[in-house]
């Protein structure tokens, strides 16, 4: 096992040493640059030149790199080049809020993906399935941005029922120690802000995991669909036990297997930062941040964040593969 | 088979969804003007500021009338400040904190630019213009208990001409004083600070620097406690001034307000300062959060999770005024210009550039695509400004003309690239899609085929900055100060790629007239230059645009001003 985690880690390294070169010729390759953005329509030669000067833009890009690569050997993922704050720290403030919305989302896919996926997968080729089958699609062909903005419209701002902006009240006074609010809140028995703070994530929690609602009712069901036709179940089912009991211990914990694989790669990709939700909804997060990045050419940040979030990835699809050991007794044979 | 017809149904009805959502998008016309009222931005501030100053909108008052106030006022801003020490910053999001926390010795009048006692009580300036003498205000203290006075003045002045070298004197952090300065150490204009007792104290430059004291009134000239900036504020050789403890958790005024926290890019927490030397404010907490999305902060409007926010995009402003907001209008300090790059032919030709110029309805242009209230401009600098001129050219919104221009000059069918941005949203350009639609068709309707050449904000910047072909350009700037150098000199001082401008006679009469030691005496020679610009034209000023603040019904005492100085301290918030 120990053996494993350390080839995979050590794989990992020339991955984001490559990953490190293509960013930083991509950021440097698109049209534009950080001393612009930074001076906006204050402007001058003049100034550009001396941005550019104290973050070396002008030196050959060899040397750039270079002096990239040793600081993060430092592990100094340098600053924004805008907001003078480190990057690897503007990174860990923003997670929270990112990984908090990635799970309500992922939690609600799951919550109504599975279930729809099994009596879909039960009631393979009928209208029933269609009709499932059609729902989830809501997720892969709806823009995100747009079910986000209706969902705001319609339950924030005409119903009054959720609120809209951002990851909590204000007014509250909650305090933080994780950063993670809805954690907090249970941590210094605030409970309101805890409350609170979830509510907030409700509506964007909705729109987000339509993504994931989709790729999960699919593997369920095809999952079922295929375990309830093996002869375990026959098996089962011959020597009389209840339905419940071959659903739950038969069913089901042999179809989730390939589940909880695109549960962990769900759980990356939303990590990837959700960019449209978190704009629409104004949660602070990994996503948002990145975007304003790209508008102002921010080099550091794009760098480091992108970096940053492949080898969070890469580490959750490592914590999946592990996974698999504990539930399929078959893999840990191998 | 029913199934399959199922699923073709569903997969078209999404689509069709789909396409009802993004057809709203990208419209080619600008927005109808929907009958708005016309608003006089400078005179709806005088009656906010009259009656913040009667106390007519006191919380004494509310009080009598049984209401209660709310602890917080919330602010949603559009962007994270980038610093809490004003000196380092110059975006409105670190000087929005900076009038809460900080004070300086003028401050800028109600509803103008001009300057009004706040720090400094009275001051004269001498007839060189090289030597100012401060009579300050008593019994002030900064937050950490320190004593304002001369002493700490003069200590401020020498911190700021003596920063470190290194990121601390590069203009893009400490542009005021490098700008206004001219440089560090021996190479700026300041030359000594003295006091005389603890309530006079006199500056002397070495080169008359006319608006002196109107600067001052910039946040970046906030008065600082050396206490504490001695103890959290050091700055390590060529480090980064922005991330001492003093920026990011100290930072320490006289200001109503005082830090208390600051959850970066989400919120920053302020806590009153009792000991204010005009009286505790009336809220005692305040609250400023970071909602960068426009749409999202006009929706946090509407559901309470704030009480007022900057910026309302014209198109928004119909809606906010139906749902009962309370919208208020900056008094205009700012120009919206179509710059014309003479060195791409044929704008090099004065008959095609004033062609354009009688091409485009400017009025018009200020009703369908800005806020209301804006209003056309016909020279570079806003009409409170010293050094507006009521004698410039006047180019006249007539298309015959600009069709008998350009026959006369042999371009009857001109054909030129417009440069505009997508992405961005400025207080003089809130719209510039809408803009770029209106101006072009203006064009098109006098024969002038318009190749648009629409970019991202940086990029945008950078061709129209950098030198490459770029032919009109829609652009503006904010001014700062009372001085028509706060506009005119950043655009035509001396050549840039933006204009193609070489005028030596133009750059000569602004680097003359900036040299004038007194208000007064450059007021003609401004007048002067404005006069010369408009003659040869370099670009079109269009229009001031009127920043609009939207506020909820609860809050009241808020008195706008052009420069941004609005401190919070007669704000309060009805509780609901």
């Amino acid at each position: 096992m120990l053996r494993f985690v350390v080839i995979r880690l050590a794989q990992l390294l020339p991955t984001l040493f490559g990953l490190s070169i293509l960013l930083f010729a991509w950021v440097r390759a698109l049209p534009g640059d950080p001393a612009q953005a930074l001076l906006g329509d204050r402007a001058t030669p003049e100034a550009i030149d001396r941005i550019n000067e104290t973050y070396g833009f002008n030196e050959p890009l060899l040397t750039q790199y270079g002096m990239y690569l040793a600081a993060l050997f430092r592990g100094d993922f340098g600053e924004s080049i805008r907001m003078h704050e480190p990057v690897l720290s503007a990174f860990f403030d923003k997670l929270p809020a990112t990984i908090e919305l990635s799970v309500v989302a992922l939690a609600f896919a799951v919550v109504v993906g599975v279930p729809l996926g099994y009596i879909a997968g039960r009631r393979a080729g009928t209208n029933v399935d269609g009709g499932i089958v059609v729902l989830s699609l809501i997720g892969s062909v709806v823009p995100v941005f747009f079910l986000a903005l209706l969902l705001k419209y319609v339950f924030a701002i005409e119903l009054e029922i959720f609120d809209s902006v951002g990851r909590q009240n204000a007014r509250l006074d909650a305090t933080h120690t994780t950063g993670f609010y809805i954690l907090d809140g249970i941590i210094n028995v605030q409970f309101a802000a805890a409350w609170d703070a979830f509510k907030h994530l409700i509506l964007p929690g909705l729109a987000l995991g339509t993504i994931p609602l989709a790729v999960i009712v699919r593997q369920t069901r095809g999952a079922v669909s295929e375990v309830i036709h093996e002869d375990y179940i026959r098996t089962a089912r011959a020597k009389g036990l209840r339905s419940i009991t071959i659903t739950v211990r038969h069913v089901m914990r042999n179809a989730l297997l390939p589940v909880v694989t695109t549960l962990g790669l769900q759980l990356g990709l939303l990590f990837s930062g959700a960019v449209l939700t978190e704009t629409v909804f104004a949660l602070d997060g990994v996503g948002q941040y990145l975007y304003q990045a790209i508008q102002d050419r921010d080099y550091p940040v794009l760098q480091g964040f992108i970096l940053l979030i492949a080898l969070l990835y890469a580490l959750i699809t490592l914590l999946v593969d592990l996974s698999y050991g504990f539930i399929d007794p078959r893999v840990r044979e191998s | 088979m029913a199934f399959r017809t199922l699923r073709r149904a569903s997969a078209a009805s999404v689509i069709a969804l789909y396409l009802l959502a993004v057809s709203g998008c990208g419209t080619t016309d600008p927005p109808e003007n929907s009958g708005q009222p016309d608003v006089d931005a400078q005179q709806e501030c005088q009656d906010l500021a009259a009656q913040v100053e009667d106390g007519e909108d006191s919380a004494d008052d509310r009080n009598d009338a049984g209401g209660e106030t709310a602890d917080t006022f919330i602010f949603g801003s559009s962007a994270s400040p980038i610093t809490l020490n004003p000196l380092h910053a110059s975006d409105s999001d670190s000087f929005r904190v900076a009038h809460q926390i900080f004070e300086t010795l003028v401050e800028a009048e109600p509803c103008g630019p001009g300057p009004s006692p706040l720090l400094a009580t009275d001051w004269t300036s001498s007839d060189d213009g090289k030597t100012f003498d401060f009579t300050l205000r008593d019994d002030v203290t900064f937050h950490d208990g320190t004593e304002f006075d001369a002493d700490v003045v003069c200590w401020n002045f020498e911190h700021w001409n003596n920063q470190p070298e290194g990121m601390a004197q590069s203009a893009d952090i400490t542009y005021h004083w490098s700008t206004l300065f001219k440089g560090f150490g021996d190479d700026s204009i300041y030359e000594s600070c003295t006091t005389s007792g603890d309530s006079e104290v006199t500056i002397e430059l070495n080169e008359p620097f006319a608006s002196f004291v109107n600067a001052l009134a910039i946040p970046a000239f906030s008065m600082q406690s050396p206490e504490a900036l001695e103890k959290w504020g050091q700055i390590e050789d060529g480090g980064d001034p922005t991330a001492t403890e003093y920026a990011t958790a100290h930072p320490t005024g006289t200001g109503p307000y005082q830090f208390s926290s600051w959850n970066r890019g989400t919120s920053v927490n302020l806590t009153a300062f009792d000991d204010y030397w005009d009286g505790p404010p009336k809220t005692p907490h305040v609250t400023i959060k970071t909602i960068e999305d426009p749409q999202a902060r006009a929706d946090a409007l509407r559901t309470g999770d704030v009480d007022a926010f900057d910026l309302v995009a014209p198109g928004d402003v119909p809606g906010l005024r139906d749902e009962d907001f309370t919208l208020i209008h900056r008094p205009s300090y700012n120009i919206q210009y179509l710059g014309m790059n003479q060195a791409a032919p044929p704008l090099d030709d004065l008959r095609v550039r004033q062609a354009i110029a009688h091409a485009i309805d400017r009025e018009q242009l200020m009703k369908s695509t800005m806020t209301p209230g804006s209003e056309a401009a016909n020279q570079f600098v806003p009409p409170v400004t010293n050094g507006y001129s009521d004698d410039v050219t006047e180019y006249e919104y007539d298309p015959e003309k600009a069709r008998q221009l350009l026959e006369e000059s042999g371009y009857e069918d001109l054909t030129i690239e417009f440069n505009y941005p997508t992405d961005v949203s400025r207080p003089y350009l809130p719209s510039p899609q809408d803009t770029f639609n209106q101006i072009r068709n203006d064009l098109q309707s006098v024969g002038i085929t318009v190749v648009p050449v629409a970019d991202q904000w940086s990029v945008y910047l950078s061709k129209i900055h950098g030198g490459e072909d770029h032919g009109i350009h829609v652009l503006g700037w904010t001014g700062e100060y009372n001085d028509a150098d706060s506009f005119l000199g950043a655009k035509f001082s001396e050549e840039t790629p933006e204009f193609g401008f070489t005028d030596q006679e133009v750059f000569d009469q602004l680097a003359e007239a900036r040299g004038l030691p007194t208000p007064e005496e450059q007021e003609p020679a401004y007048q002067e230059a404005n006069e010369m610009i408009m003659d040869r034209l370099p670009g079109l000023p269009l229009g001031h645009g009127v920043p609009v603040l939207a506020l909820a019904p609860r809050v009241s005492g808020y008195v706008p001003s052009p420069v941004e100085d609005e401190s919070w301290d007669t704000v309060t918030v009805r509780e609901e």
